[in-house]
């Protein structure tokens, strides 16, 4: 199997390509790239994405014809992928971070800024924080409801339909952490930093 | 629940921990991968590297601690010490540290937390606040405690979060290496005046002193070094003590 990370110029990915290669071992062939036909013939994809929502769309967009082929993979041949961060917004509608921009349009909804509730809660959200899982998914095998999954982030993604929500987490409220619709999947906490549940989690996208 | 953080922080000179646990079964005390292993194994929220490397020629050293490390350890790594430039954050990050902590840097020249955290998040941007008691305020000292600026720290933390850091990781020179506990004064003044989390560090000579870094001083993680040094608390030890303490931990 094959399954590429999508290096588009996100900021630090370093520790994505780490974690993803420890867990795949020889078993799984990790690649790193921006070759469009390299994303496109391989059997699962990685979305990472830190900075800003803007930045990362941008970043996206700075690479001809990637919507394209992320598009093709994703929606018209139904190929898994993983969105980790401001790689799992990136599948919303719009995004608000700095100014309104446009997302990939996948699953429908808003990334909106965390409420703070007037300065009661820090922002960034950063930190170790308990996993509720909503829906039965394979991406949670072994692991625990309540499980500690690393966070940093400042803006939340707010689907529309609400079945899409795998997983959420509490803090100035109930913060959508996970997603799920058909063969998208995303996190907005970083397994990728999240010692050994969250290497489980990668390990059980590989498996999918 | 959000959880608060336990950082142990390691001094880390031409790539090799100068203060580290002295475990008899460790097979090189000396060596920073297999001392963070040690720590992340324990349940260290992250681990900090302090490279204080004298030398201009050996600075290299740092970048591949930090890219073995970053192999072995699959929990937030922050590196500081002697980070100058765009450059040097662009590095340490695609060696594979997730934080960059900038210190002098930061005061002689803002504008550095400004480009780099617009260029790679702020979420990667810690900027380290170093600062000594003078009277009734608190100055920020530079170059590892030895210039003292004259500058405010409560209003240059808000400058830092203005600008663009995504945590504070603020140390009272006044008790760093005393053992005597933080800077209670100092942490809470910080974290009430500004919005992103505060990391308290400097004194920590006891486990008590953790947790009032926490419950007094609203620091959202507590980074320490020599308690955790010499195996005199392991991080586990910590994480239970705090909890027994109502402190919400990972454990």
């Amino acid at each position: 199997m094959n399954v590429t990370i999508v290096d588009y110029n996100s900021g630090n990915i370093s520790s994505v390509i780490n974690s993803f290669k420890e867990v795949a071992k020889d078993s799984v062939n990790i690649t790193v790239s921006s070759d469009l036909s390299k994303i496109k013939s391989c059997d699962k994809l990685v979305l990472p994405g830190q900075g800003s929502f803007k930045s990362c769309v941008g970043a996206l967009n700075n690479i001809s014809g990637l919507v394209d082929v992320l598009n093709d993979f994703t929606i018209t041949h139904k190929k898994p992928i993983l969105g980790i961060c401001v790689g799992l917004q990136m599948f919303a509608d719009v995004g608000y971070e700095e100014t309104e921009t446009k997302g990939l349009g996948w699953i429908p909804g808003k990334v909106l800024k965390i409420d703070n509730k007037n300065g009661e809660y820090k922002l960034p959200h950063i930190g170790w924080n308990q996993i509720n899982i909503v829906k039965q998914s394979s991406m949670y095998n072994n692991i625990e409801n309540n499980s500690h999954m690393y966070f940093v982030h400042s803006y939340e993604f707010v689907p529309e339909d609400k079945k899409v929500i795998s997983a959420t987490t509490d803090y100035s409220s109930k913060i959508v952490c996970a997603v799920e619709k058909e063969n998208i999947f995303g996190t907005q906490f970083h397994p990728e930093k999240s010692d050994k549940v969250g290497l489980t989690l990668i390990q059980n996208f590989l498996k999918i | 629940m959000l959880k608060n953080r336990i950082i142990p922080c390691l001094d880390v000179k031409n790539g090799r921990v100068v203060k580290g646990i002295n475990f008899v079964d460790l097979k090189d005390a000396g060596d920073p991968v297999e001392q963070a292993k040690i720590y992340s194994e324990s349940g260290a929220d992250e681990i900090c590297f302090l490279d204080i490397t004298a030398s201009n020629e050996n600075r290299e050293t740092i970048y591949d601690v930090v890219e073995k490390t970053s192999k072995k350890c699959f929990v937030p790594l922050t590196v500081g010490g002697g980070v100058r430039s765009i450059d040097d954050i662009n590095k340490l990050l695609n060696c594979g540290a997730d934080k960059v902590s900038i210190n002098t840097a930061a005061v002689q020249n803002p504008d550095v937390v400004i480009k780099s955290s617009k260029k790679f998040g702020s979420q990667c941007i810690v900027v380290a606040i170093d600062a000594k008691k003078n009277g009734d305020k608190w100055e920020i000292f530079t170059h590892g405690g030895r210039n003292n600026t004259g500058i405010n720290a409560i209003e240059f933390s808000k400058k830092m979060e203005v600008s663009g850091a995504g945590e504070l990781l603020v140390t009272s020179m006044d008790r760093d290496g005393t053992q005597e506990g933080y800077d209670i004064d100092l942490m809470s003044k910080i974290s009430s005046q500004i919005n992103i989390p505060v990391i308290a560090s400097g004194g920590v000579g006891n486990l008590d002193h953790l947790v009032d870094g926490i419950k007094l001083g609203n620091a959202s993680a507590v980074l320490a070094a020599s308690i955790f040094h010499y195996g005199k608390h392991s991080v586990k030890e910590a994480k239970e003590y705090l909890d027994s303490k109502g402190i919400p931990v990972r454990i």
